[in-house]
């Protein structure tokens, strides 16, 4: 047997964060000692697993291995190769960053009562997110999917006593097992079409492409409803908005990803699908991409405008796979490499960038006590260091050179304008038309985070909180350090995340030819030299500006306001008033509902006005099909009355039901009457 | 392979030539309405004086403020660096070098609508807000042009998609399709250099404007940054449009560049003419027109299946 020293270590990290929670129930309530055991077991751990998974990225062999499972023929396969170990980073990344965000943003001592549940599940997801990407058969696979969903559940309803919370996570679990469901159904076909659990390539026979076909729609149902494409998304914007700061950067960082890993994983093991498959892919990613940015256009609580920014991203990356299956279709393996390239490096980029906003909105909160953005305001004074992590990842997250956004996105985009200038009139002549929207999403992704940003970190204070709010404690800024200096690292220096690209790329592609190296589809030199241009002539003009206002202290005054002498915050653009233009433009999508204050006294009262932007898919097509769903079932309620001897008589007659359906009866007739 | 001469006229041309466009519009403009006008290098002026004045600074603002037009400037020279001028090529030309283009522009559009929102001033927030949901539209049209083009030539870079008009190589649809591009980036200057008819830039009243609004507390050399700025870029997107206007090439370097020169004056010219002829839009039909711009070069992009 070989050697596996990468997996078991990989094992160590699921079992060592797993646990991490667990000292911490046995100890008290405000005991701040399992806190830092807890965490300290969660960064070891993830420390392990983090080098475990670079090993594979920088070229060490895949390493397989069958554990025992709890049936004699069921095993539990495990398996790192490139793909999973490219997924695993930002797990473990993530995990270290928001466990050491955790630390004082949920400090025990504040939050006795949920404060040891949240670190156990915290601990459990990321082991489970491990474990989903490690998982090497359908069994495995849908063991971790199961633990990750659960301890998401209780990690978003961490706070199930806010009325919002509940709803939230009712949403998310009957999204997650509606999913699940789905995922059960594609592991059992896949099972029955190729006789084995274990993830092995499909061989492509011609009786199996109509279980292709349905193969695929079941992945798409079950790992969209995870990534939150459109329309699957609709539990997504308040799941995420309502967990803790550190729980949204994980859910919306890694969670989603685990979406877009699973159909990574199933196109590896389908056969080669028809150009119409990534057609569609693209057309999905288009669609969600746009219709995630002019949702988080019209929200105004900063958190639920990062979670449709999470819509927007997963549309991108989906964009990308798309792109990739276009690729494998058409037997071109430059489209294949940039597609998929541009894919995985957003997975990462994405994850970098959310978890940062996330993570600094939550300073925000914690420090200005609210989520509204039209309440906030001028905090970049108070918060300096905090505004400054935020403007990366906003700036980033706008795919703004000199930034990480910028590179796998500009890796879609050649891929998209390879179709272009590449292909003959074909099917997949239609696919460059994605370039634009793609823009459009960018350009509106602008106008939100300028938006975002603008608000709540520049210009006056509009409320009292946020004039006393203070800067973040240091273990937090470390954390959002952590996922800042990526960002800045993949933005300046794209050409460093490409080997890992390559490995993936290579070890995915299933094409005749190899596909090429991707240093030689995009040229980073001059494009790193645009980066450090930028950077350095910026730095530069600065110091000369800020040198020669040494020597000429510039004059302090008020805003000019066209004369007004003491302009008040109430005076400022809000965030609402910023965004009224676009949200005008795509009025028919969005269906804003606003309470008007039309004034018609003479001497009118205090006027109040509101607006809101419900979600869709949610408010217009689930809920009403969820009571009249209630409606038709409502006689089986008789069933359900709470006389527990009933009950028993249920599981009794089921029993019975499954003996007598059991019962060898032909053989009873055989034997005793000689039929 | 790459020529020091012509990337040391390239980078002179375009920091040197762009105020004088500003100069040659607004004299188009007073001669066709009968006045005298400002001299033709009266932004030289303004950028000399503005550079030796002090500072004002409102209370309110940050360290963005500041950065604001340092950032924009640098992102828009840099920029200037992919753009190929008349029948040369650029300094720098690799596959994907157009949406580095692009994606400068945006970040200079990031840095000055932030800028202009720390002011906290209202006038300035509606600038911002203005300049940004106009710019997802012009982005639109800018990118269904760059997808006709690379359609068109087969490469993915601003050099040689951009002077595929020069080959002559098109007739019939193809060359209908440039035709179309030719005039949706036209509406593109004119969105993204703030000029009549999507904004007026010698309007009076802040409630109407966009991008002369967002920069009111800017002064002393910050302003003159956003000046030099905002010629720069009115001086690239002439130079794309260039390429469409006069796709002709002597052979004999010092002739193509004085052409360059004379069409950059003669599309300054052609905007000052609009400016005169026409009235501004009111805002709610700005998006109309941006939009018709990208529909004209979809329509291109059929022709070119064809």
């Amino acid at each position: 047997m070989t050697p596996t020293i990468w997996l078991d270590l990989s094992v160590a990290a699921i079992v060592l964060t797993a646990s991490s929670g667990v000292p911490g129930l046995a100890l008290g309530r405000r005991s701040g000692a399992a806190q830092g055991l807890a965490s300290l077991l969660v960064i070891v751990g993830s420390l392990l697993g983090a080098l475990a998974a670079v090993a594979v990225l920088a070229g060490a062999a895949i390493e397989t291995r069958t554990l025992p499972g709890p049936l004699p023929e069921l095993s539990l396969h495990l398996r790192l190769d490139p793909l999973a170990a490219f997924f695993l980073v930002p797990v473990y990344l993530l995990g270290v960053a928001g466990t050491l965000y955790g630390t004082r943003y949920w400090k025990q001592a504040e939050h006795p009562e949920n404060g040891r549940g949240l670190r156990l599940c915290y601990g459990m997801l990321i082991a489970a997110l491990a474990g989903v990407v490690l998982a090497a058969d359908g069994f495995a696979f849908l063991m971790a999917w199961e633990l990750m969903a659960l301890s998401a559940f209780f990690l978003v309803t961490t706070e199930d006593d806010r009325a919002e919370v509940q709803q939230a996570g009712w949403v998310y679990l009957v999204a997650a097992h509606a999913g699940t469901l789905a995922l059960f159904a594609l592991f059992a076909l896949l099972w029955a079409v190729s006789g084995t659990l274990e993830f092995r390539p499909m061989t492509s026979s011609a009786g199996t492409q109509g279980a292709t076909s349905v193969l695929f729609l079941l992945a798409l149902l079950g790992f969209g409803l995870k990534a939150g494409i459109v329309p699957l998304h609709f539990w997504l914007p308040a799941a995420h908005a309502d967990a803790p700061s550190h729980v949204s950067a994980l859910l919306s960082g890694v969670l989603l990803k685990m979406g877009i890993y699973g159909l990574l994983r199933i196109f590896m093991l389908l056969p080669a699908p028809p150009p119409g498959v990534g057609m569609l892919m693209i057309g999905i990613g288009t669609v969600s991409a746009v219709y995630g940015v002019v949702f988080a256009l019209g929200q105004h609580d900063l958190k639920r405008l990062l979670a449709y920014h999470s819509i927007e991203n997963i549309g991108i990356i989906v964009m990308g796979l798309g792109l990739a299956l276009i690729g494998v279709s058409a037997q071109q393996p430059a489209w294949v490499a940039l597609g998929l390239a541009g894919c995985l490096l957003h997975v990462w980029n994405h994850a970098l960038f959310k978890a940062l906003l996330f993570l600094a909105a939550g300073s925000v909160i914690h420090s200005a006590g609210t989520r509204e953005i039209d309440r906030l305001g001028g905090l970049g004074k108070p918060m300096a260091r905090t505004a400054a992590l935020f403007a990366i990842g906003a700036v980033a997250i706008c795919g703004l050179p000199p930034l990480n956004g910028f590179a796998s996105e500009l890796l879609i985009y050649v891929g998209l304008f390879r179709v272009n200038a590449d292909g003959a009139s074909r099917l997949w002549s239609a696919a460059p038309l994605a370039a634009p929207l793609l823009a459009m999403a960018g350009a509106l992704a602008v106008a939100c985070f300028v938006k975002a940003y603008g608000t709540v970190f520049l210009g006056p204070h509009r409320s009292e909180s946020a004039a006393r709010a203070h800067e973040a404690p240091s273990s937090m800024l470390l954390a959002m350090l952590l996922l800042a200096l990526p960002c800045v690292a993949i933005g300046l220096l794209p050409a460093l995340a490409m080997p890992a690209l390559d490995r993936v790329v290579l070890d995915w592609i299933r094409l005749d030819s190899p596909p090429p190296a991707l240093s030689e589809l995009v040229p980073w030199m001059p494009i790193m030299g645009m980066n450090a241009a930028l950077v350095g002539s910026v730095l530069a003009v600065l110091l000369i500006l800020r040198s020669r206002s040494r020597r000429r202290v510039p004059a302090q005054t008020v805003t000019w306001d066209c004369g007004y002498v003491r302009p008040t915050a109430t005076m400022a653009y809000t965030a609402s008033s910023f965004a009224q233009l676009l949200v005008g433009l795509y009025g028919w999508l969005l269906r804003s509902r606003s309470r008007d204050a039309t004034r018609t006294e003479l001497f009118p009262p205090r006027q109040h006005f509101h607006t809101n932007v419900p979600e869709q898919v949610m408010d217009l097509v689930l809920a009403p099909l969820w009571v009249s769903f209630r409606r038709a079932l409502a006689p089986l309620r008789a069933l359900q009355h709470g006389r527990v001897q009933h009950y028993l008589m249920y599981v009794l007659l089921t029993l019975c039901t499954l003996l007598a359906l059991l019962f060898p009866i032909d053989e009873l007739l055989r034997r005793f009457l000689g039929w | 392979m790459i020529d020091i001469a012509t990337t040391l006229i390239h980078i002179t041309v375009m920091l040197v030539m762009p105020p004088l466009l500003i100069g040659v519009i607004n004299k188009t403009k007073a001669w066709s309405a009968g006045r005298q006008g400002p001299p033709l290098l009266q932004l030289y002026y303004d950028l000399l004086r503005l550079f030796r004045k002090d500072m004002v600074l409102s209370r309110t603002t940050t360290w963005v403020f500041r950065a604001g037009p340092v950032i924009s400037v640098t992102a828009v020279l840099l920029a200037g660096l992919l753009a190929p001028f008349g029948a040369f090529d650029a300094p720098l030309a690799f596959d994907g070098d157009l949406v580095l283009f692009a994606y400068l522009m945006g970040l200079a559009r990031f840095f000055t609508a932030s800028a202009a929102l720390d002011t906290g001033s209202a006038f300035e927030g509606m600038g911002a807000a203005r300049e940004v949901s106009f710019a997802s539209l012009a982005e639109v049209a800018l990118f269904m042009a760059f997808v006709v083009l690379v359609r068109l030539s087969g490469s993915l870079s601003l050099t040689p998609m951009l002077h595929a008009p020069m080959t002559g190589a098109f007739h019939g649809l193809p060359a209908a399709a440039l035709l179309l591009v030719g005039v949706a980036l036209f509406v593109v200057l004119l969105a993204e250099n703030a000029r009549i008819p999507i904004d007026d830039p010698n309007t009076h009243l802040e409630l109407t404007m966009i991008h002369e609004v967002m920069v009111l507390d800017h002064s002393g050399p910050l302003f003159g940054l956003v000046l030099y700025g905002a010629a720069v870029k009115l001086l690239l997107f002439s130079a794309l449009l260039l390429h469409f206007a006069l796709p002709f090439t002597f052979g004999e370097p010092l002739l193509d560049w004085a052409l360059f020169a004379v069409g950059l004056l003669a599309v300054a010219v052609a905007v000052g003419v609009v400016e005169s002829a026409m009235a501004r839009l009111s805002l709610r039909h700005v998006p109309s027109l941006l939009i018709a711009a990208s529909v004209l070069c979809a329509f291109g992009f059929f022709f070119t299946l064809a």
